[in-house]
């Protein structure tokens, strides 16, 4: 397990509720990472003042019980359909800030054509993904994200490019889409990481508000569950294994598309800025 | 005031008479004309009409739509509503009011229409219009009747009411006013502690007496069974003293009503039921036609689907033959040779004397 330096202060924010969160209660289990993608883009929305504007669309997996913990208008969709509810919503509701929640079997698997269209089309609503690479609410079956080499219950080997086919880098196949404008992939697996997926969110949100086209922004998420893996191990799994294909950083901004070596510098020009910033004793989540 | 209009037009203009500010189609062959009059005409009266990558995502789009309270509807011919049957339950679950054309080819849709091709336990009121002036007023009456009950209506049209022109008044028609939808979908709620879900899954917020999903699909049928008890809507004619009876619905409907008032010029003791809401099916006019007559005939340009709700309605009072048959165009969209008032007369008569039916033409011109 991962132990803070000893020169830091440790300081309790877990506890603090989001504006837009009706109770600390979730359904996940031990070390899931959805509930800190949660608590990304719900500060971001109170933070840029945009609450009384949004609507949330959700897809169906384990992230489906937010529907009921967030405060936050919400229309529950298909498994997959998410991207043409939230269309359908967006239309009707042009100053709306229109967003969709979905995992990588709902978005990925089923509903890949939706996305791919949904930004194709430049609509401007802001789709996120919860990657974990497995089908957690049925108990850790292969997506369409899982990466080469994982073990689920649908592929006890580990997934055989032979046998299983490949995994779909969503991120990057929607990047090289022109409707979308900005793409991000972030993560929740260290404070660090949830500090810039966090501000992901914002910048997506923003250019959602100023009726800048379609934004995605996927995150990385643990799910030890799923992956047959003791809990404490999540984000290190993570990281050695999504984390390497699935690269994190902003993939396009302002229509540009980055490369992944680009994004692979940032990655690590970033971790060494977080850790001088723990080494001094804390992170900024604002910057 | 009457104008000369396509139906596909006509139904256009009727949706948007009644408020209709959203529509999400894919083309496809009866459907296109309409879809077309869509795309044209709601942008020039503040609305949107989507050109779907695929009927999943019409359904899809047109289910945002209704969440945020506004007038939606979708439509295909029945081959493209067999991709949207899972949005259709969870829709009718949601409680949404969804207004849905299907452009069939023929007949064959009874059962997909009626039946709830998707999954659960639902049903949802589908509209039989016999002709375009029926279509215009069925349109209206479907919004209306969908945000009343707060569930899909379908129209079942064709080939002939896509195609055909009439002269049609598309006036908005007076209705009753509808409850308030206070569930819809705003934004303007988030954050109060009093945001908003729309659901099929029976689930409210956090905090929030939820009625549960065995609760939630209890009271969906519920409502289903007032719309059963209050919304039935039936034609008959000439049943006093029938000793046959014919039932058939939509364009071939008007058919046989034109037949059957013909052979009552001649004397023959004949009548006629055409169903208009197909669900809820008047069970109870058929039951009280087939108390009185000798037979029972259904005539369906197709296998024969409906005969089925005939006969749970006829319920053994009367013998149930099928009169009808699959009948074609070449590319197999349009409309056969048995819907022809002489095919039709023959068959009838047959089924009146206790004769065998003559053999049902064939299309001469193959695809």
């Amino acid at each position: 397990m991962v132990q803070p330096p000893a020169n830091v202060e440790l300081r309790q924010v877990g506890h603090k509720l989001p504006e837009l969160l009706l109770t600390q209660e979730h359904h996940m289990c031990p070390g899931c990472g959805e509930p800190l993608a949660l608590r990304g883009y719900l500060e971001a929305i109170s933070e840029l003042g945009l609450a009384s504007r949004a609507i949330a669309v959700a897809g169906i997996g384990c992230y489906t019980s937010f529907s009921m913990t967030m405060d936050i208008d919400l229309v529950q969709a298909l498994h997959g359909r998410a991207p043409s509810v939230a269309t359908g919503v967006k239309r009707m509701r042009p100053d709306s800030i229109v967003f969709t929640i979905q995992g990588d079997g709902d978005m990925v698997n089923e509903g890949l054509q939706e996305v791919l269209h949904t930004a194709a089309r430049g609509e401007n609503v802001t789709c996120i993904l919860l990657n974990n690479g497995v089908f957690g609410e049925t108990g850790g079956h292969m997506t369409s994200t899982t990466v080469l080499g994982q073990r689920t219950k649908s592929s006890l080997d580990g997934r055989d490019a032979e046998y299983h086919g490949y995994p779909i880098l969503i991120g990057d196949l929607i990047a090289q889409l022109q409707g979308a404008v900005y793409v991000a992939r972030g993560s929740v697996h260290n404070a660090g990481a949830v500090a810039r997926t966090k501000r992901m969110f914002k910048r997506a949100f923003e250019i959602q508000d100023r009726g800048g086209g379609f934004t995605f922004v996927e995150v990385l998420t643990m799910c030890p569950t799923g992956w047959f893996i003791p809990t404490l191990d999540g984000p290190e799994y993570m990281t050695e294994t999504l984390g390497e294909v699935h690269i994190m950083g902003e993939l396009k901004v302002d229509g540009v598309v980055r490369s992944t070596e680009e994004l692979r510098a940032e990655n690590l020009r970033k971790s060494a800025e977080v850790e001088q910033a723990l080494a001094r004793g804390g992170i900024d989540d604002h910057g | 005031m009457k104008q000369l209009m396509e139906g596909s037009e006509a139904m256009a203009e009727a949706a948007i008479a009644a408020g209709c500010r959203f529509f999400a189609g894919y083309p496809m062959t009866p459907f296109t004309e309409l879809h077309e009059h869509f795309a044209r005409l709601l942008p020039e009266s503040g609305g949107v009409c989507i050109n779907a990558e695929s009927e999943l995502e019409a359904v899809g789009m047109s289910w945002g739509a209704l969440a945020t309270g506004a007038r939606a509807a979708t439509g295909s011919t029945g081959q493209g509503l067999s991709l949207m049957q899972e949005s259709f339950s969870e829709i009718t679950l949601a409680e949404l009011p969804l207004v849905i054309f299907n452009m069939a080819r023929g007949q064959q849709d009874y059962f997909q229409s009626t039946r709830g091709g998707g999954h659960g336990d639902y049903r949802h009121i589908v509209l039989a219009p016999m002709d375009i002036g029926e279509a215009v007023e069925h349109t209206q009456l479907a919004f209306h009747l969908a945000d009343t009950w707060r569930t899909p209506v379908l129209i079942y049209g064709d080939y002939l009411l896509a195609h055909v022109q009439e002269a049609v008044d598309v006036t908005p028609i007076a209705f009753p006013p509808v409850p308030a939808k206070e569930w819809a979908v705003d934004g303007s709620l988030t954050g109060t502690g009093r945001s908003r879900i729309v659901s099929p899954l029976g689930f409210d917020k956090h905090g929030r007496p939820s009625e549960g999903i065995e609760n939630h699909l209890r009271a969906i049928i519920a409502n289903q069974e007032r719309i059963a008890a209050e919304e039935v809507r039936v034609e008959t004619g000439y049943l006093d003293d029938a000793e046959t009876v014919i039932v058939a619905f939509g364009p071939p409907g008007k058919f046989v009503r034109y037949v059957v008032a013909a052979l009552r010029a001649e004397g023959q003791k004949i009548g006629y039921v055409r169903p208009i809401t197909l669900w809820p099916f008047p069970y109870d006019a058929v039951a009280d036609a087939a108390e009185r007559a000798d037979r029972v005939g259904v005539f369906e340009m197709c296998a024969g689907q409906m005969i089925d709700d005939v006969r749970l309605g006829v319920l053994g009072r009367a013998p149930v033959t099928f009169i009808g048959g699959i009948s074609t165009d070449g590319s197999g969209f349009g409309v056969g040779p048995l819907l022809d008032v002489e095919h039709i007369r023959a068959r009838i008569l047959a089924l009146h004397r206790g004769e065998p039916l003559p053999p049902l033409p064939h299309n001469q011109r193959q695809f």
